[in-house]
């Protein structure tokens, strides 16, 4: 196993919806996503960690193609940064087979008697349209950039408080500010090394390649370069062949590494973006790490 | 028309006594009946007599197809000689939430070709699930010189290149609507494509597109099209740009704004305003994407006439919903999302008297842990404000029986009730006890109900409630419920007018399925998946009833004698033939 960070592109498209393969949410939103013409594309990118989301060993017919590559390292294979949501009680039967195992998990929250977070596991529910989903990920992202950004974390906070920060002379207070280029898809990226931060749109860019030249562009050719910076960053900034590594916060707060999920499920999450000195990446991805260092041999 | 001459001749000169029995010439029978436009009147009037079929058929100029399985194009076009307009319906309606396998067909390129050697003068498409690619799009577009307008909606298969063919060579083109489709969005270039001398353009609907398209090109197209009245936007223009076109265009009838929230300076916000205000026969409003609750008071202006509001893009709070809706007196059907909460349909009640339908969509359909959006009490306070309530579509977290029955007290007469709890099974809140007798009263009580779609924890008794009392019901749409395939069985013996049923993860098994062996021909379609239905359930099926397309959807890795997906519908063109591998004709 090579162990390198290598980008996914995109969704999974290909996944024949009829994988057994649960579907979380996002799973959902990039099988939407997908569309004939890309799907050679988007799964020939070689060994990288993570696969269509999934939470499960399923890697059936549209995963076929990962499987020369070697072990899938899954999100189960970081057991910090699993979705609580499989961790529900009664729900982590479902996460085996969407539909099928329905049935069963119904009758597990008929015992309960309260909701048990099954609708998140189950495909093509709630019956939602694939492109209203996809409206979707972008609302429910502004709405968690209001609660985050205010720096509150109670979830009864009313939302009217912040919208009033706004006036239609344009001024808007740094809150409001950000809660807008939430919308519009900006997010903040830090650099380990970098005092000043940049902003980056991420609706600017449909896959993990697009986003990472941006980035290198942003800070390879930044203010900054007086200060010492790795000039050589290296065009690799995310295949784990650099001193760096691109992580992002998430919108439950837990610091992710970049490239595991489908991009549109990563923009639909993804709250800001820090470039990490991989020696602090600990962690996030302990089997990466250790490969990685075996693989980094130039210097910086 | 020379051969059509000849027809009736001939049809004259073979059957004297039919001349003799009716007392109209052909054309003037062919006349009236060609002012009849619901294509179930016709089928009625075609039933008649010969004459009458005759007559019908010649005069029909539309054609409605709701399962394009049903019939084939050859057979349409040899019934039907003088058709501009097609609407056709592909894939069961579960394939929006993706329990279709993309490849499963329901292809129009088949139906292109026939109607390019039948129906050179064909004038409209319009499609709902059906896959299409930039080919038959292209085929299209040059095939028909009197092509005036397509409609796509929910359909897949296609790229803004195939858009790019229509507006190329469609010369008389004057609708062009894009809806909810799965198309490949390679940028906005498209719409250059409309050449300088083109004007006719009435309704340009180009909202589910993400790219940014050439603002200048779509400046000018709007300004030289002196007739549109639908245009709708995508969310990469602007609020400056909006401004910009509706100065151009404030006979708007139907208007989806881009993005609606850009920082506006005070000039330019007036300006908005001052726009807004022109657009005084705007009847219908959507886009409002990511809508700015300080930028929506320049919209109240162009609210007066409108009756259709889909704000189900705008995550709006209830304030902001509330002081929009004083303004929309007239209001028939809205559209929101619900992080208007309970409050906010409160005032959906104190504002909307005439309110018609109402559609409540989940902002975030996945987060069971935050508590919000829309309860039972928000839907008991429209109800209570708006009595002439015939259309919801709900979905909640909770909900409870008592409610529901106040509410369809409150709101006799509907037509479509579709009710989403979202989480599968869920018991009444407060009670704890199954959901069965909510439904129960929506079917005793609204006796025109012809659409139902249930939700929540439910017993065979709900099923029993349907079959018995709910006589005008068409469509029902059933997950996570049920007991025993007694519950089929009371909707398949009762229920005299059905004609879809889908259901998924339901207990419903080969005892349910053939209990319905004669009703299904009567009905467009049956849908079952991830039920108890085994393959030698739909084999015997298949077997008894020779008029039905039995078809399974094979599940990889799945046990080889259940059956995961069941699609049946009643075909006159026999089993199809494009079928890809994973579905099995039985």
């Amino acid at each position: 196993m090579e162990g390198r960070l290598v980008l996914l592109g995109g969704g999974s498209s290909g996944v024949s919806t009829t994988e057994s393969a649960v579907l979380s949410k996002v799973e959902v939103v990039s099988e939407a996503c997908s569309y004939p013409a890309e799907s050679e594309l988007e799964l020939g990118l070689g060994l990288s960690l993570g696969g269509g989301g999934g939470s499960t060993g399923n890697t059936k017919a549209a995963n076929s193609s990962w499987g020369e590559c070697g072990r899938i390292l899954t999100a189960k294979d970081f057991p910090s940064v699993v979705s609580h949501r499989t961790n529900n009680g009664g729900s982590s039967s479902v996460a085996v087979s969407g539909t099928k195992r329905a049935a069963e998990t119904e009758s597990v929250s008929h015992d309960s008697g309260s909701p048990t977070g099954v609708s998140s596991q189950v495909v093509g529910w709630p019956p939602i349209r694939a492109y209203r989903m996809n409206s979707l990920v972008n609302q429910a992202k502004a709405q968690r950039g209001d609660e985050l950004e205010s720096g509150i974390g109670e979830k009864d906070k009313p939302k009217d408080a912040l919208k009033k920060k706004l006036d239609y002379n344009g001024k808007q207070t740094s809150s409001a500010t950000v809660n807008e280029k939430a919308y519009l898809g900006f997010v903040k990226v830090n650099m380990d090394g970098i005092p000043i931060g940049r902003k980056v749109d991420l609706n600017a860019h449909s896959s993990y390649e697009g986003l990472a030249q941006a980035l290198e562009d942003m800070f390879l050719r930044s203010a900054n370069s007086a200060e010492k910076e790795p000039l050589t960053m290296a065009s690799k900034l995310l295949d784990g062949s650099s001193e760096f590594v691109l992580t992002y916060e998430d919108k439950e707060g837990d610091w992710m590494l970049v490239g595991d999920v489908p991009w549109r499920m990563f923009v639909g999450s993804v709250r800001r973006l820090r470039i990490m000195r991989t020696s602090e990446a600990n962690g996030l991805a302990p089997r990466f790490n250790e490969s990685n260092d075996r693989q980094r041999s130039k210097p910086i | 028309m020379g051969s059509s001459e000849l027809k009736r001749s001939k049809d004259s000169v073979s059957s004297d006594e039919s001349a003799r029995r009716s007392s109209f010439p052909d054309e003037v029978l062919e006349r009236v009946l060609s002012l009849l436009k619901p294509h179930r009147d016709r089928s009625s009037v075609s039933l008649v007599c010969k004459d009458w079929y005759n007559a019908e058929r010649w005069s029909r100029t539309h054609v409605f197809i709701g399962n394009c399985y049903s019939v084939s194009p050859e057979i349409v076009a040899r019934r039907f000689p003088r058709i501009r307009s097609v609407t056709l319906k592909g894939k069961p309606r579960f394939s929006d939430f993706n329990l279709v396998p993309e490849n499963w067909g329901a292809d129009i390129h088949s139906w292109l070709v026939v109607f390019a050697a039948k129906y050179p003068f064909l004038e409209e498409l319009r499609l709902k699930r059906m896959a299409i690619s930039d080919e038959s799009l292209e085929f299209l577009a040059i095939s028909f010189p009197n092509f005036k307008a397509l409609s796509l909606l929910s359909c897949d298969g296609f790229s803004t290149n195939g858009l790019a063919a229509i507006a190329t060579h469609c010369k008389n083109l004057t609708e062009l609507d894009i809806q909810e489709n799965g198309v490949y969005d390679k940028g906005g270039s498209w719409l250059s494509c409309f050449p300088e001398s083109f004007t006719s353009l009435e309704v340009l609907n180009f909202a589910n597109l993400t790219s940014d398209i050439n603002f200048d090109a779509l400046e000018k197209l709007v300004g030289r099209c002196k007739s549109m009245r639908v245009l709708k936007l995508n969310r990469s223009v602007s609020l400056e740009q909006l401004q910009r076109l509706l100065v151009n265009a404030p006979r708007l009838a139907e208007l989806g704004t881009g993005s609606f929230s850009q920082e506006l300076t005070i000039r330019e916000y007036e300006e908005l305003e001052s726009t807004l205000s022109n657009c005084k026969i705007m009847h219908t409003l959507s886009g409002l994407w990511d809508a700015k609750g300080i930028y929506l008071p320049t919209l109240y202006p162009a609210c007066s006439n409108l009756t259709f509001l889909n704000l189900s893009y705008a995550a709006l709070q209830s304030v902001e919903l509330a002081k929009l809706l004083a303004h929309c007196p007239r209001l028939k059907r809205l559209w929101v999302l619900d992080t208007v909460e309970d409050k906010g349909l409160e005032a959906v009640g104190l504002n909307c008297p005439l309110l018609e339908e109402l559609r409540v969509f989940p902002a975030d359909p996945f987060d069971d842990e935050i508590v919000h959006g829309v309860t039972e009490a928000g839907f008991l306070a429209v109800s209570f404000g708006c009595p002439r309530l015939h259309y919801v579509l709900y979905f909640c977290r909770q909900m409870t029986n008592a409610a529901v029955a106040t509410i369809v007290q409150n709101c006799p007469d509907f037509t479509h009730f579709r009710l989403c709890i979202m989480n599968p099974g869920q018991p009444d809140y407060l009670t704890n006890e199954p959901m069965d007798e909510a439904f129960g009263a929506v079917v005793k009580t609204c006796t025109k109900l012809q659409r139902l779609s249930v939700s929540g924890l439910l017993t065979d008794l709900t099923f029993e409630y349907i079959g018995r009392y709910a006589k005008n019901l068409e469509t029902l749409s059933v997950a996570f419920a049920g007991r025993s395939d007694w519950g089929m069985q009371c909707v398949l013996g009762g229920c005299p007018k059905l004609r879809k049923l889908e259901i998924r993860d339901c207990p419903f098994g080969n005892a349910a399925l053939l209990s319905g062996l004669e009703k299904y021909e009567s009905m467009r379609s049956l849908w079952m998946s991830a039920c108890n239905v085994t393959m030698n359930g739909c084999r015997l099926l298949a077997r008894e009833m020779p008029r039905l397309n039995v078809e399974v959807m094979k599940e990889d890795g799945s046990d080889d004698t259940q059956a995961y997906k069941v699609y049946v519908y009643r075909s006159i063109a026999g089993p199809r033939r494009d079928a890809p591998p994973s579905v099995l004709t039985l």
